[in-house]
């Protein structure tokens, strides 16, 4: 990650007053200069280095030519050459070398080089390569007069973390397909690389199981229209892959599963009031068979339908009144020798699921209070801090999950969701994900964060701006060196890039007062 | 239901209105048969019965009664027709005569009668009469105003009154709604200098407006940031003022707005907010600013307006002339508000002028000086003024019947009690500020606030014309606007319209998700009061 032969320079950045600056997030290495280049849309092109192992017919970067053409220069075609009038030459193409054709790497590395003899982008992998065309979308700049231009720049790029996420609900409320796809789009812009997926709640079963097809017809707000089918979950995931994005599903249990209990009959805990039941459900009934063949069967779909190695199997918030309750789930405990400790008896559903879910080859993230709780899990279990203050601060969280050797990820300092008067992108800016007490091996095992947009007063309606440009601010801390912290060199820029957002068509609100040359029109 | 603060009584439409009454005395009175009922905001008196009628697209016709004073000359009346007919039915082509509904059951037309000259063709007003009666029965429903302006929210309501069944059928209940609002002056404020918003955004926002019955689109159109009013007499003012020549509104632009809100019962109520607030003023206007001054020396920055030459006072009379001109309404917002005294005291010129004129070094009194001849010239075009609560505070000399609009925050209710004691007619904001935003429902705490609930004579809460929610735009542009108003600005919506007693936080949480649904399907991305859904879901 944060490499040892890290040739950084940000005095640099402050150093050019070019409009190369409007870079966002603010790669490792860069070089550029005053020097400019002419870029003719009817003529430039993308092209492969004779060299490179990815050719014509390398799906993910055959489209990404043809979607940063499109953001760059129009769907319009520019069909008459612009009068020449020039100190340099033209830029004809930017050359892509990638050398490995290998597409399962986490590493994303690039080389970016603008100059007189070439304009290459040189990447390990394909991801690399989106990556770069990204960032040299970012360099090309507009004059008043409608030329396009590109600086003198030279650029090595890589990111800090390898998991930057940004996590979306669609339980709470349906988010539409297109949401969705629009979401991975600026995802992409910001150099995130894992959607996580929260797909269920409490309030709704929106995704469409194969196997359990009653989960949606008796569990989604409307099982016609607000629901995700096999093909959308396909398109989500084919549409992410091309933009380098996993796609990090998560299947909640055993709390967070009202919408469950519709579909499946006897899967949820009934709750008692005194000796009968209330005909109110609780987490998911722990003490029966059938619940843990359910969950086989069920997550032998998830594993089949979610190419990603991870799955997030949640375990957050489980609240114990209800299994208090039952009189079945007491006996259980009894016979199990948990006494009262109903964390025994969460951890001994949790370790079953783990179980199933291994054996199908997968990996997995949960929620902090799996480890709060003690669980045993397996050690290459990743766990997501999310709790800000209880049962401790989440910086001692990271420190005790590092601690005990478990990879982990951040989220508590950044929930979108939450929002304040004011520009309060600089909060989540400022979060230094290591700043915790640990060994350099500790900090090791942090392997990134998530923005996360949870859904209770969140739908199609007000997603976009509530979520861009602050979770750009996250995508900064995640991708760029520490030292890149300066409030107002990222203001300038973020300012920026938002403009470049909305040019790009995303609802992307405003930082302060100002304006950017092309503003957002209602369609 | 009371006119308030501004004389003229309406005795005459009221009694219109009893006769119709009349008719439904026999009718059991019912809150709600029907819980797909949401109206918002909630009429005065709604009575409706467990009888349903049915709409089919193909034939249903709003139409003006014979006994109307208006008829289809009347375009304010044809475009909301036409307008209405779209929300009800939304725009799919409907095949007639496709449903066959048994006559005694179905709702053939909504026949419009006006009792009184039906101001067609005026702009709305201060004093604008916005009662209406809707008696919804088979096979005509009747909606009863004395003007066009009780028509437009008489449609509006009745639009809200229908829904489609399970089966889709288009369905209302038999019911008969008498209304009117409880404050004459109900106000959306934006502000276009902060971040320039598109007139499509604004067009947008009128919309959402008329359906929660807001009358009053306070247009705050410049400040430091930003002049994009384009004006005809100085046009350099925006040439060099506004963020960029395409940050402009065009004196078509501006037309369009006031015409596209009178359409819609919307009155436009411009601000030229000064003497502070005006630094984009100073770009194309040369000597308008106060030069700041650092020790001896202009320091090269630039105060509120220069209140002490005399060509300040011919250059905002040539604005103002035109501004009069420009906006029909009988008011114009002067602003006031926040002058900052540094650079004035800095000053040498300024202060010398304050020592001839006698102020000694009470800046208050300078800005008093200033404000009272802007509102005499205000006044010296048959203009009224509103002007923000800092220049009632610093006991500038108001002409009677200038308004004063209460926006701080801190002991407002106070201040209503000492403005009103004082006699002058008020607007409040204070609790109003919608661009501050909390994590949840916020929306509970706008819909909590009473506006009288200050100590004071009932004269005192005549004086009390309404309220304005304000969506001040330091964070706020046409990304973020629509989401971020509705449905909060809701809630300050029925505040204003309905009865003082309608308070019930859960009744109203159970209306304004279905209301905020309604938005949504015409095309307004109000965002959601909490988890759950509509059935058609929003997609900008």
């Amino acid at each position: 990650m944060a490499g040892s032969t890290l040739r950084f320079s940000l005095l640099l950045a402050a150093a050019f007053a070019g409009r190369a600056t409007a870079l966002w997030p603010w790669p490792q290495y860069i070089q550029t200069s005053e020097l400019r280049y002419t870029i003719f849309p009817h003529s430039f092109q993308f092209q492969y280095h004779l060299s490179s192992a990815a050719q014509v017919g390398c799906s993910v970067l055959d489209e990404a030519f043809q979607r940063y053409r499109d953001l760059l220069f129009g769907s319009a075609a520019f069909r008459f050459p612009h009068p020449i009038v020039l100190t340099t030459g033209p830029l004809g193409k930017l050359l892509i070398v990638v050398l490995q054709r290998t597409c399962d790497s986490l590493k994303s590395e690039d080389t970016l080089t603008i100059n007189d003899e070439q304009c290459l982008l040189l990447s390990e992998t394909v991801w690399g390569a989106l990556r770069g065309l990204e960032t040299f979308s970012q360099l090309i700049w507009r004059s008043p007069e409608g030329t396009f231009y590109v600086n003198k720049t030279d650029i090595e790029d890589f990111p800090r973390f390898p998991h930057r996420g940004l996590l979306l609900d669609t339980s709470r409320h349906y988010l539409p397909l297109s949401s969705i796809l629009d979401t991975l789009d600026v995802m992409a812009y910001n150099k995130f690389n894992v959607f996580h997926w929260h797909l269920v709640d409490d309030s709704s079963f929106p995704y469409e199981s194969f196997t359990f097809p009653d989960l949606t017809k008796k569990g989604s707000y409307n099982p016609a229209t607000h629901i995700y089918t096999a093909q959308d979950v396909k398109e989500v995931i084919e549409y992410a892959r091309l933009r380098g994005i996993r796609v990090l599903a998560e299947f909640d249990t055993p709390g967070h599963t009202l919408s469950w209990g519709p579909g499946v009959p006897g899967l949820l805990t009934p709750c008692y009031s005194g000796s009968h039941p209330s005909g109110t459900f609780g987490p998911v009934n722990p003490a029966l068979n059938n619940t843990y063949e359910f969950m086989s069967t069920f997550f032998l779909e998830i594993s089949t339908v979610f190419p990603d190695f991870y799955l997030h199997l949640g375990g957050d918030e489980v609240d114990f009144t209800c299994w208090k309750s039952n009189p079945d789930i007491q006996a259980f405990m009894k016979k199990k020798g948990f006494g009262d400790d109903f964390k025994k008896l969460e951890s001994f559903y949790i370790q079953t699921l783990l179980d199933i879910v291994s054996a199908y080859g997968k990996g997995y993230v949960v929620w902090q209070e799996v480890f709060d709780n003690k669980v045993k899990v397996r050690p290459d279990t990743i766990i997501q801090v999310w709790r800000e203050e209880i049962p401790v601060k989440y910086v001692k969280e990271m420190a005790l999950v590092t601690s005990a050797g478990f990879r982990a990820l951040l989220s508590a300092p950044w929930y979108l969701n939450h929002i304040t008067y004011g520009p309060d992108w600089k909060e989540i800016y400022l979060v230094e994900p290591l700043a915790f007490e640990g060994s350099p091996e500790q900090k090791a095992l942090v392997i990134g964060g998530e923005a996360c947009m949870w859904g209770e007063y969140v739908d199609s309606t007000n997603l976009v701006p509530r979520l861009w440009p602050r979770a750009g601010a996250v995508a900064e801390r995640l991708w760029s060196n520490k030292m890149v912290s300066n409030l107002d060199f990222a203001f300038k820029r973020l300012a920026h890039f938002r403009c470049e957002l909305l040019r790009r068509g995303v609802q992307a609100q405003p930082l302060s007062v100002g304006y950017c040359d092309m503003e957002f029109e209602q369609t | 239901m009371e006119q308030r603060g501004l004389g003229r009584l309406r005795l005459p439409g009221l009694l219109a209105l009893l006769a119709a009454l009349a008719a439904l005395a026999a009718w059991s009175p019912r809150v709600s048969a029907s819980r797909n009922l949401s109206l918002w905001p909630l009429p005065v008196t709604v009575r409706t019965t467990p009888r349903l009628l049915y709409l089919s697209p193909g034939n249903f016709f709003f139409g003006h009664s014979p006994t109307s004073k208006t008829g289809p000359s009347c375009a304010v009346l044809q475009e909301a027709f036409r307008r209405y007919y779209a929300y009800i039915f939304g725009t799919y082509k409907w095949h007639r005569g496709y449903n066959k509904i048994p006559s005694e059951m179905e709702l053939q037309k909504l026949e419009v009668s006006v009792i009184m000259d039906p101001e067609c063709d005026s702009f709305p007003s201060i004093t604008s009469d916005e009662s209406y009666n809707l008696l919804v029965q088979g096979p005509v429903a009747t909606l009863t105003a004395n003007r066009v302006w009780g028509v437009l929210r008489g449609l509006e309501t009745f639009s809200q009154l229908i829904y489609q069944d399970s089966y889709g059928a288009f369905t209302a209940n038999e019911s008969n709604i008498v209304d009117s609002p409880r404050f004459p002056h109900r106000g959306i404020l934006i502000d276009t200098s902060r971040h320039f918003l598109p007139v499509k955004t604004i067009l947008k926002t009128l919309d959402a407006m008329a359906f929660n019955k807001f009358n009053v689109l306070h247009w705050h159109i410049v400040d430091d940031q930003s002049f994009p009013y384009q004006s005809i007499t100085f046009p350099e003012l925006s040439n060099k003022g506004s963020y960029s020549l395409s940050h402009v509104y065009t004196p078509n632009d501006v037309r369009t707005v006031i015409e596209y809100a009178r359409f819609r019962g919307i009155r436009v109520l411009p601000e030229f907010d000064s003497p502070g607030h005006t630094a984009s003023w100073g770009k194309g206007q040369k000597d308008i600013l106060t030069p700041c001054y650092h020790a001896s020396e202009p320091s090269g920055t630039f105060g509120p307006i220069n209140p002490i030459l005399n060509s300040t006072y011919s250059f905002l009379s040539k604005l103002f002339k035109e501004i009069s001109t420009v906006f029909p309404d009988e008011f114009i917002h002067l602003g006031g508000d926040e002058v900052d005294f540094n650079c004035w005291e800095s000053n040498p010129a300024v202060l010398n002028f304050m020592m001839n004129k006698g102020f000694d070094r009470n800046f208050k009194k300078l800005q008093s000086f200033y404000m009272q001849m802007v509102l005499d010239m205000i006044s010296a075009m048959k203009k009224r003024s509103i002007i923000w609560q800092e220049v009632y505070d610093d006991e500038g000399k108001l002409i009677p019947g200038t308004v004063v609009q209460v926006w701080k925050m801190d002991n407002f209710y106070n201040e209503l009690g000492n403005i009103t004691a004082a006699g002058f007619p008020v607007i409040i904001s204070a609790p109003w500020y919608l661009d501050t935003i909390h994590y949840g429902q916020d929306w509970r705490q706008y819909y909590s606030v009473e506006p009288l609930n200050f100590a004071g004579t009932p004269e005192q809460k005549q004086l009390v014309i309404g309220g304005e929610a304000c969506i001040w735009g330091e964070y706020v542009d046409a990304t973020n606007l629509t989401p971020r108003l509705w449905p909060r600005a809701s809630a300050v919506g029925e505040r204003l319209w309905s009865h003082q007693d309608v308070t019930d936080l859960e009744d109203a949480y159970r209306r304004l998700i279905r209301h905020r649904c309604r938005m949504v399907r015409r095309g307004i991305a109000a965002q959601p009061l909490f988890t759950g859904y509509c059935e058609h879901e929003g997609r900008m």
